[in-house]
Formats: C-alpha cells, sequence, structure tokens
C-alpha cells in the first residue's frame, strides 16, 4: 500500500475520532454517530462498524442490528451519482416504476447497487416530499420532476464524467 | 430601518427548489441591479406556497400578483415591466379561469380563495430563515403570554377547550394527552416532535418545518412549559435536508433571541431542544418506535400500556405529538379557543393540510376545515382531473388507509366518517387515482411498502403481510382464484387484531377497502384474467391490427427480444409466449397499427 493511500485512511479515522468524541456524553449517540461515519467514508464497511463498536462500547452485533435496519445505512459502497427513484404512491400513480425500468436499463444495474465503473448507483426511495412534481428523482442533491422515461436519457448525460 | 415599495416572494420549498428557484432568484438581483432598483424592491425567499405543480412560483407584493412555471427568461419582464413600469405581466399569472377579469392576486386564484391556512399561515408568507419576520407576524407573542400571563394548567385548559386532535393520523385530542403527561409522575420530562413524515406522498409536515419553524420551536416550549419539562427532541427525516438546515438555523436564532434555553425571558422556566435525523423507517412514526429510535436503537415499536405519557423517552413521561399539531398551538393562544373552535365539524375543529397528488391538476398543499367534501378539495381547489379523465378514488392515510369511491365523494373529511367508510385521515397523503389506475395494483403496492417496512418483531405483521402480498402478487400475476379473495379477507382479518402496532394492526386497511369498493376489479383479475385499467403487466397482450400494418419492420427492428417476425407485404405479429410487454413496438409503429389489449 502506498503512503499516500494510508494518509487518506488515517484522515477518514481521524475524523470518525472526532465524530466519536463529540457526541462523547450525548444519550442514544448512536445513530448520530453513524450517519456522520458514512458521510466520511461514504458507507459503513463492517471495519468501520468494528471501530466504532470498539471506540464507544457497545458490542458489533448491536451496531450491525441498527445499520441493517434503517434503510439511510448501507453495507456496500455508493456510486459517485447516487440515483433516487421516488416510489411514493403520488409518483407511483404516475408511473414512476416505468422510469425506475429504464433507469435500470440505461445504468444497466438493479437497485440497491453500484456500476462497475462506480460511477452511478441505484436507489428505490419512498418519498422526498417533492409528490407535486411526480413522478420525480433525484441524483445527488439534484431533484428532476414531472419526467417521462424519455427524459432519463439526457439527464444522465449531464453526469457523464467520472 | 430600510424602506421597500415592492417586495418579490420567491418559493424555497423543496418542490420550487427543485424546478430551479434558486436560479430565478438570482437572475432577479441581477435585473433589480440592471435596472438600480435593488435598494427600492426586497427579494425573500420564503416557504411552499401550496401549489407546487404551478412552480416555481413568484409572488410581487403589494399587488399580491402570482407569477407561475417563471422561466429563467421571464425574470427580466416582470422586473421591466412589473416593477419599473407597474404594469403586470399577465401571461405569466396563475391560470384560473373564473378570475379571469378579476385583480388575479394570491387571494382570488381558486386554488386558494377556497381554504383557510392557520398551520400553514406563515408558509410563503415569510423568510424562515429569519425570525425577526416570524416575529412580525405575532411569533412568540403566545409563548410570552404562556409564560407571563398563563398558568401551566390554564394553557392545557385553552388547549383542550380548543378541541385540537392530534394531526398524526389517530387523531387523539391533544389536550387531554398534555394534561395526561402533565399529571405522570416524575419531575423530569420530555417534549418530542414526530417530524418523521414516512407516509409516501405526504409532504405537510416537510412544509411547516421548511417554511415556517419557528411556529414548531415556539409551540414545543410551551408544551414544555405547560407540562413541566424542560428537554425537547425533534426527531426528523433525514430525507429532508432543507427542513434540517433550517431548522438548525431557527433553533440557534431563538437561542440569540433568549427565547431557548435558560430563563426564557426572564422568566424562572428553561428548555432546551435538540434535532435528531431519523435514517429511513417508516415505523419510526409509530410513537414507541420513534421513542426507542432516539435512543439510538432499532427502531421497534413496544406494547402498549404503558404509554409514552406515562413512561417515553429514556424511561420518562413524554409529550409526543406531530408538525402540524404543534404548528396549531400558538395560534390557539393568541387568538383564543373561541375562535378555533368555530372553525371545523362538531366533533373535529380547526383545519387539515392535504398533500394532494397524483391525478390532479392542482399538485400540492391544501389546507381546509375539516369536514370539508372530498368533492371540493377535488374539483374546487384541486382543479379537477387532467386530460378529461374520470375520478375514480381518492387514497388517504397511505399503507394505513383505504381508498374512497366516486360514489363517495360527497363525503365530508373528518376523523370518524373516513373511519366509516374503511379509510382514515391519516397524517393528510390524498392521492387522487383516475380510470387508468388498478385498483388490485395499488393495494399491491401498498403491501409491498409494508411488507419492506415491517420492523419484524411481530409474526402477524412479519408473515401475515408477506403472505398477502404473495396472494395478491397472484392475482395480478394471472394465477389468483377465487379462493385467494377470500383468504386475503381472512388474513386481514387476524392481522388486524394480533399484531403489535399500529403499522401492522393497519396494514391490511388499503386491501380491504379496495375489496369493498372494487371487488369487480378483483374479480375480473381472478376469474377473466384480465386487467381492467390495463395496468397489470401480465394480462396485456400487444397485437398489430392486420388491416393496418404496412409491413415497414420497425416494430421488429425495436423489440429487445425479437419477439416480433413477418416479411414484406404480409402483416407482422407478436409472439405473445416471448413479449416482454414493454410497449417500445406500440411507441415506434409510425402507423399506430399496434394496440394494448386488455
Amino acid at each position: 500500500m502506498s503512503s499516500n493511500c494510508c494518509a487518506c485512511v488515517d484522515e477518514k479515522e481521524r475524523k470518525l475520532q472526532e465524530i466519536i468524541e463529540k457526541y462523547k456524553n450525548i444519550n442514544g449517540a448512536l445513530i448520530p454517530v453513524l450517519h456522520e461515519a458514512q458521510d466520511v467514508y461514504g458507507y459503513l464497511p463492517m471495519s468501520v462498524q468494528k471501530k466504532i463498536s470498539e471506540k464507544m462500547n457497545i458490542p458489533l452485533s448491536e451496531i450491525y442490528g441498527v445499520v441493517t435496519f434503517y434503510t439511510q445505512f448501507s453495507l456496500k459502497p455508493k456510486g459517485k451519482y447516487k440515483v433516487s427513484t421516488c416510489m411514493g404512491t403520488a409518483c407511483y400513480v404516475k408511473g414512476s416504476n416505468l422510469i425506475l425500468d429504464k433507469l435500470k436499463e440505461k445504468l444497466g444495474i438493479s437497485v440497491g447497487d453500484c456500476s462497475e465503473d462506480g460511477r452511478f448507483s441505484l436507489e428505490a426511495c419512498r418519498c422526498i416530499g417533492a409528490c407535486g412534481l411526480a413522478p420525480v428523482i433525484m441524483i445527488n442533491d439534484d431533484v428532476y420532476g414531472k419526467l417521462s422515461p424519455d427524459d432519463i436519457d439526457k439527464i444522465l448525460d449531464k453526469y457523464k464524467d467520472l | 430601518m430600510d424602506y421597500f415599495r415592492a417586495h418579490v416572494l420567491i418559493c424555497g420549498g423543496t418542490g420550487c427548489t427543485s424546478s430551479h428557484s434558486p436560479k430565478i432568484q438570482q437572475e432577479f438581483a441581477d435585473q433589480l441591479e440592471k435596472n438600480n432598483i435593488s435598494k427600492e424592491v426586497k427579494i425573500v425567499t420564503t416557504g411552499c406556497f401550496g401549489l407546487c405543480a404551478q412552480g416555481p412560483i413568484v409572488v410581487v407584493y403589494p399587488e399580491g400578483a402570482m407569477y407561475t412555471m417563471v422561466r429563467v427568461e421571464d425574470v427580466k419582464e416582470i422586473v421591466e415591466e412589473h416593477l419599473v413600469k407597474g404594469r403586470l405581466v399577465r401571461r405569466l399569472m396563475a391560470g384560473d379561469t373564473e378570475a379571469e377579469d378579476t385583480s388575479k392576486s394570491l387571494e382570488n386564484v381558486g386554488f386558494f380563495k377556497n381554504q383557510v391556512r392557520i398551520a400553514l399561515r406563515n408558509c410563503g408568507t415569510i423568510n424562515p430563515e429569519n425570525i425577526d419576520e416570524y416575529i412580525a407576524y405575532d411569533g412568540y407573542k403566545a409563548l410570552q403570554m404562556a409564560l407571563t400571563e398563563m398558568k401551566p394548567e390554564d394553557v392545557i385548559a385553552e388547549i383542550k377547550k380548543s378541541g385540537l386532535r392530534g394531526r398524526g393520523g389517530a387523531g387523539f385530542p391533544t389536550g387531554l394527552k398534555w394534561e395526561l403527561t402533565a399529571k405522570a409522575e416524575g419531575d423530569d420530562k420530555i417534549i418530542a416532535c414526530n417530524a418523521d413524515e414516512g407516509d409516501p406522498g405526504a409532504f405537510m409536515d416537510r412544509s411547516v418545518l421548511e417554511g415556517d419553524p419557528h411556529s414548531l420551536i415556539e409551540a414545543m416550549i410551551i408544551a414544555g412549559y405547560a407540562i413541566g419539562a424542560n428537554q425537547g427532541y425533534i426527531y426528523v427525516r433525514a430525507e429532508y435536508p432543507i427542513a434540517v438546515k433550517r431548522l438548525n438555523i431557527a433553533i440557534e436564532q431563538a437561542k440569540d433571541y433568549g427565547l431557548l434555553g435558560k430563563n426564557i425571558l426572564g422568566t424562572d422556566f428553561s428548555f432546551s431542544l435538540e434535532l435528531r435525523l431519523g435514517a429511513g423507517a417508516f415505523v419510526c412514526g409509530e410513537e414507541t418506535a420513534l421513542i426507542t429510535s432516539i435512543e439510538g436503537k432499532r427502531g421497534e415499536p413496544k406494547p402498549k400500556p404503558p404509554f409514552p405519557a406515562v413512561r417515553g423517552l429514556w424511561q420518562k413521561p413524554t409529550l409526543l405529538n406531530n408538525v402540524e399539531t404543534y404548528a396549531n398551538i400558538p395560534i390557539i393562544l393568541t387568538k383564543g379557543a373561541d375562535w378555533f373552535t368555530t372553525i371545523g365539524s362538531e366533533k373535529s375543529k380547526g383545519t387539515k393540510v392535504f398533500a394532494v397528488g397524483g391525478k390532479i391538476n392542482n399538485t400540492g398543499l391544501v389546507e381546509v376545515p375539516i369536514g370539508t367534501t372530498l368533492r371540493e378539495v377535488v374539483y374546487d381547489i384541486g382543479g379537477g382531473i387532467p386530460n378529461g379523465k374520470k375520478f375514480k378514488a381518492a387514497q388517504t392515510g397511505g399503507p394505513s388507509g383505504g381508498c374512497i369511491p366516486a360514489s363517495l365523494i360527497d363525503t365530508p373529511i373528518d376523523y370518524e366518517t373516513l373511519k366509516e367508510i374503511g379509510s382514515m385521515m391519516g397524517s393528510g397523503g390524498l392521492i387522487i387515482m383516475d380510470e387508468d389506475n388498478c385498483m388490485v395494483d395499488i393495494a399491491k403496492f401498498f403491501l409491498e411498502f409494508t411488507v419492506e417496512e415491517s420492523c419484524g418483531k411481530c409474526p402477524p405483521c412479519r408473515i401475515g403481510t408477506k403472505r398477502m402480498l404473495e396472494i395478491l402478487e397472484r392475482i395480478t400475476g394471472g394465477k389468483g382464484e377465487m379462493e385467494d379473495i377470500e383468504k386475503l379477507e381472512i388474513l386481514s382479518k387476524n392481522i388486524i387484531s394480533s399484531a403489535l402496532c399500529g403499522l401492522g394492526q393497519s396494514a391490511p386497511q388499503p386491501v380491504l377497502s379496495t375489496l369493498r369498493y372494487f371487488k369487480d376489479e378483483y374479480i375480473a383479475h381472478v376469474k377473466d384474467k384480465k386487467c381492467p385499467a390495463g395496468v397489470c403487466k401480465s394480462m396485456m397482450r400487444y397485437v398489430i391490427q392486420a388491416d393496418l400494418c404496412k409491413s415497414c419492420g420497425i416494430c421488429a427492428k425495436n423489440c429487445p427480444v425479437g419477439a416480433i417476425t413477418g416479411e414484406k407485404k404480409v402483416p407482422y405479429v407478436i409472439d405473445q409466449d416471448k413479449c416482454i410487454k414493454c410497449g417500445v413496438c406500440m411507441e415506434k409503429c409510425p402507423f399506430k397499427a399496434i394496440f394494448k389489449n386488455v
């Protein structure tokens, strides 16, 4: 392993230590710590969960239980661009399943997976609260509304660069 | 203080933000600068106006002119015509045919004129990131009244008198809940707010959090004073980044003004408030599950009693209300319970906010007095169904609710009436469906949701809903039998009577209500193997009508699975065994010779 990469691992670990320190005296700190740890690492692999377990003195089984309970936490890495298709009721009755089919076809991955080049990951989410614009998708923080399957190509083109 | 001759209000809610309202705001700033009027006209970012479908929305005062679907290119015209020359830009104003010739100010647009905005009173009016604007609209006046003029029991008495009921779904009387928590044993009590709006298709709470965060904070401080608590928690969805940001800003501002923290307004009362982010679990909308989640654990519900009012967060008596309920509190105190009771129906006072979505023209947020009929909401406010389609049903209560068929469109919307007809008020999602929606498919959609969101703690919910979903998949897959319908009914009854929490107990509702009003659709799927709405793919057939086919071969070229064959001068044919029902052939046929057979 090059020294460069080690430095980056250390940097993340230092941030994790800071997060845990910040929540030291707060009741029910595990979920906020997991949120922030995921921001640092992009996901929550077993190695990170083990570190949190040791440093917070919480059994690993309990941490794994929490991570797998909530949909916001992921055991798998996400793509650079996270594509979430809203599958809330308002979007569903307006054909969001067709949008999702199109995205699966275009990206060549199924829900929960990440493309091989690490560019896109695909999620089906419950409701992002933009029901007035149904059907909607979200790519990272950008929301695209009032979609039809034909719009997908043009939108994905904007995210070509890795 | 600076004086401005005009104000430009730009919606900064999630809907309009995704329709690029930030870019429009920048363009306004540039154009005002260019015309040398940036010192005369003030730009204000507000919360949601409610008419998300027509976004981005810009309102110009003093006229109250509402511009809809504004594009960046339109800004120049609004600035030069309206703000410089004083002429309204009519082509961009809300399209309301009835009020065509009136001033078309905000109050006259059909969407708004039939609404009574109490919980949403400040949304779209003030800048949610500025506490002074909230204070200018009587903000924190109720807190001052409570702390300096009222005893805690007076506050509770006033809330009880107002008849306010919980807006989270079940409709429990709020004043009674406050009284029970106040009387519970223990000195250390907690105020909590459920801002984990999990019902897919509902975004009322989001709008209040984004558009008027101080009204929630003020109400929670008042609640703390009334029941004797010094600590509060807001459990908010992590999926609402704008709401989280604005809540954080609002809490800091309230601290700076001495409205949160020690000795609030110079009294002995102290109160602090913390945000806790949810992590995406629908079951956490259930009160005991929400409490377990704030404690940092898997959000699994617990049997009741003990109720949270007796033993809640960290075993302390906890008062838990949802965002919309809290948003009503300050105005009830400032205007009085007597005023509040003049609005609403006999059993339920005040208003309810609905997130109206689906097949309706004016999708968005609507606040109406409780007891308003569904017809008024769908037609007078919602502007009817698009594309000349027929209204088929309205779904309320999300995965815990049911469908209201067209025959009951004149039902007044109230906690009791909705329950009687097999639906529920729920948190306020109101999804409109037209003739193109298959009711069996909708029931399956909600069951998929519940199966995924079931926490797995109790078997009736974990296993029972899964079995129901399997039956629905059989039916929509064209493999159902008549006894499957009976099985659904039996399973529903058993799950309702034996599941641990509200999620499980209400999970069969979407199936039961669609069975009640749309049984013929289930039978069509089972007996005739047909989906009358043409939604269920397995029962659909694409066919090429021989006399219209010109044998051009475009369909065969575009078919992704090679299911279409033919040759010159002979009509093409689709091999139904190979067809995956993607519909590409129908889309591509230049002669419209391909039809969807249902």
